[in-house]
């Protein structure tokens, strides 16, 4: 293990973002997301969640797929990806760098979608253990450690440094780049530290959500189940909980007339807009309450029915947070996690 | 606010109870203490309703589906309600005669990003008596001040008394004092005094982090389209993000000229931002605006008269006066 006075974590910073490009949760206009490092950012490693999740740097919001220009009588088609830069992605908790896999598991399987296969590839991940958990966290119902994320590199921070320890070949890698800025350090804050978020942890007001209800035997009482009404009764149908969610992977591909050309585009999608899926014979989910329902359904039955019992909510806390009206995923794992009249 | 509390849900059982509506749009508790959600409640479930400084939302706009439905609907306005209210029933969005509106008193509401913002993380709960918030944490308890964690649209209020209204909880000279309403157009003039480039990197700043969840526009009770513009496929813009992020910053600028003139400055767009973006600024712009261009004007002040937009009279400022503002300033 090593480690860094924090007084001197430019300098880390510096060294990290010498040959590509560093990511990092930074403030702008107030408010804070994995923006590219450069001298004087308002570097925030303080917050706990980002706005949009890290998975913007894997799947972004939105992305160019290719530019069509009219030339004359002809069509020039030019590719419009950057897909295979090199780049560090610092600062990912515990549920962010767990919401990869899940994105892998959608977008790594058959067919592979290149464009995240190769940011997967040529992105290093070095992941933050948490120790000041929010009230709206609940990612040990997921099975996930915020004391120990998973990732490249896990780095810890206390009130005078940080501890760098890496975990993989890509992060043995990394770490020899930076290997002059880092001094070497047992384990014995870090281990203190673990300890004491432990204990924090057993005492988050949502620790104890309990999934065992959502299983393919109560898929389709689940899906029946009368309260979806009243749950989704005044959902907005806007797209915040979809937006911010680090492991919704839904997306639409879009041309977009630019007066003298075509860029074609794909864009985060949400299941809560009501032309979500929608085909030539019309939309498939009429109504708020079976959009509303799609998405808890999708993470906690469907997905984890086609997926080996993996949720896909890594109980974050974003969507908690920041639905306008406070509906949610725990408010629905608490409904529907108990049987109908019982 | 207690007493209030007691108030109020006796008035409402007493209300369902003698028929005077069937059901009523409320508040329910969340998960939180701060996380209140919006319900439809109804004799059976009446128990479930209470009233805290949290229950900021604006609950107008639901009259307009609330309203479609059989039977009477009641619904607990607050003062500023009361304008967004009006401007439905004017127009002709909300049925008057479906709703029995019950003008409840506020003393300001409460923003928890605000006081999250402050640092004071991991809440358990919140005592809200008057100047001093109490914040217990799951790190120590904590304590700001109100007016430091007060909704945007409260620093600015328009005052206690309800425009709208079939009955009174309390009288309104007999309500809590409102907070010290600050100027509203205080930033505005600010940023009508930065040359354009910095009002340019200002809005570009702002309106870059909008990741077009559409939050704004749905919770809007001026957005009352039936179908948006940026839900219509033949109109070539989007209601996601676009692969033009100037484009996307014109959806702001768009929906701040549709809701020109009969936005109320409820401040719900700005609430609901999950990226803070203060869009209230750009509508108390064309506000300011329509003020010096047509004379004083606020939309929902009352259910009838024609806004300024919307109607004709000589002494209108001529459209040139746009291209002289429009120069650099
Ligand atoms: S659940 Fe909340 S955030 Fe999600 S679409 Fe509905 S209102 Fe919006
Ligand atoms: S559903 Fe909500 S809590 Fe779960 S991962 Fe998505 S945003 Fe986070
Ligand atoms: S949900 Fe867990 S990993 Fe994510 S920020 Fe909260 S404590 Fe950390
Ligand atoms: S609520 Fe905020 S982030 Fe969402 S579309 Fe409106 S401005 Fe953009």
């Amino acid at each position: 293990m090593f480690k860094i006075a924090l007084d001197k974590i430019d300098e880390l910073f510096a060294a990290l973002s010498g040959n590509e490009t560093l990511y990092l949760p930074i403030e702008k206009s107030g408010e804070i997301e994995f923006y590219p490092y450069e001298k004087d950012a308002k570097v925030r490693l303080d917050a706990l969640h980002t706005v949009k999740s890290a998975k913007d740097l894997f799947f972004p919001q939105t992305e160019n797929l290719m530019n069509m220009k009219l030339d004359g009588k002809n069509i020039q088609i030019e590719e419009g990806r950057h897909v295979e830069d090199p780049f560090v992605l610092f600062g990912v908790r515990a549920c962010d760098a767990r919401s990869f896999d899940v994105l892998d598991k959608v977008f790594l399987a058959d067919p592979v979608d290149s464009y995240y296969a190769a940011r997967r590839e040529h992105g290093v991940i070095v992941s933050m253990a948490c120790s000041r958990p929010e009230e709206t966290c609940f990612c040990n119902v997921f099975g996930i450690d915020a004391t120990m994320p998973e990732g490249d590199v896990v780095v810890w921070l206390d009130t005078d440094h940080l501890y760098w320890e890496a975990k993989t070949e890509k992060g043995e890698a990394l770490t020899k780049t930076v290997e002059s800025v880092l001094t070497d350090s047992d384990s014995k804050a870090v281990e203190a530290q673990i300890a004491a978020t432990k204990e924090i942890m057993d005492k988050l007001p949502l620790k104890d959500l309990d999934l065992t209800r959502f299983t393919e035997d109560e898929m389709m009482n689940i899906f029946n189940d009368s309260r979806w009404a009243e749950m989704s009764e005044h959902c907005l149908g806007c797209g915040t909980c979809t937006f911010v969610c680090p492991t919704c992977q839904c997306y639409d591909i879009r041309d977009y007339d630019t007066g003298h050309g075509v860029v074609r585009y794909r864009c985060w999608d949400s299941c809560m807009y009501r032309d979500f899926t929608r085909m030539a014979h019309g939309n498939p989910r009429k109504s708020q309450l079976e959009r509303f329902r799609q998405r808890f359904m999708h993470k906690l039955v469907y997905f984890p029915e086609n997926n080996d019992g993996m949720f896909s909510c890594v109980g974050c806390g974003r969507c908690l947070s920041k639905c306008p009206i406070h509906t949610n995923i725990a408010k629905v794992i608490k409904t529907m996690g108990v049987k109908e009249h019982e | 606010m207690r007493e209030i509390n007691e108030m109020l849900k006796k008035k409402v059982s007493e209300l369902l109870e003698n028929g005077t509506a069937d059901r009523i749009i409320g508040w329910q508790a969340g998960e939180f203490c701060y996380d209140v959600t919006p319900a439809v409640m109804r004799k059976d479930n009446l128990d479930e309703l209470f009233y805290n400084g949290f229950c900021g939302a604006n609950q107008s706009k639901y009259l307009i589906q609330e309203s479609l439905e059989e039977g009477k609907v009641l619904a607990l306005l607050k003062p500023c309600d009361t304008y967004s209210f009006n401007q439905l029933v004017k127009e002709h969005r909300v049925n008057r005669e479906k709703v029995y509106a019950l003008g409840i008193p506020c003393s300001g509401m409460l923003d928890v990003d605000k006081i999250k913002a402050l640092g004071i993380t991991g809440i358990l709960s919140i005592e809200d008596n008057g100047e001093e918030i109490k914040v217990a944490t799951m790190y120590g308890d904590k304590t700001c001040k109100r007016t430091e964690v007060l909704q945007e649209r409260c620093k600015v209020c328009k005052g206690k008394e309800h425009k709208a209204y079939d009955e009174l909880l309390i009288p309104d000279e007999d309500a809590p004092e409102v907070p010290n309403g600050e100027d509203r157009f205080e930033l505005v003039n600010k940023l009508e005094a930065m040359t354009s480039q910095e009002r340019f990197d200002f809005w570009r700043g702002e309106l870059s982090k909008c990741i077009r969840c559409n939050a704004c526009r749905n919770v809007c009770p001026a957005c009352s389209c039936r179908t948006c513009v940026f839900d219509n496929d033949n109109s070539g813009v989007a209601a996601k993000s676009n692969a033009d992020d100037f484009e996307e910053n014109m959806f702001h600028i768009i929906r701040a000229f549709h809701v020109a003139g009969r936005c109320t400055d409820c401040g719900e767009c700005s609430r609901v931002c999950p990226q803070h973006i203060p869009l209230h600024l750009l509508n108390r712009k064309f506000i300011k605006d329509i003020d010096e261009f047509y004379g004083e004007f606020q939309a929902g002040e009352d259910d009838t008269a024609k806004g300024p937009l919307t109607a004709y009279t000589e002494g209108d400022c001529e459209p040139s006066i746009v291209m002289e503002k429009g120069g650099e300033a």
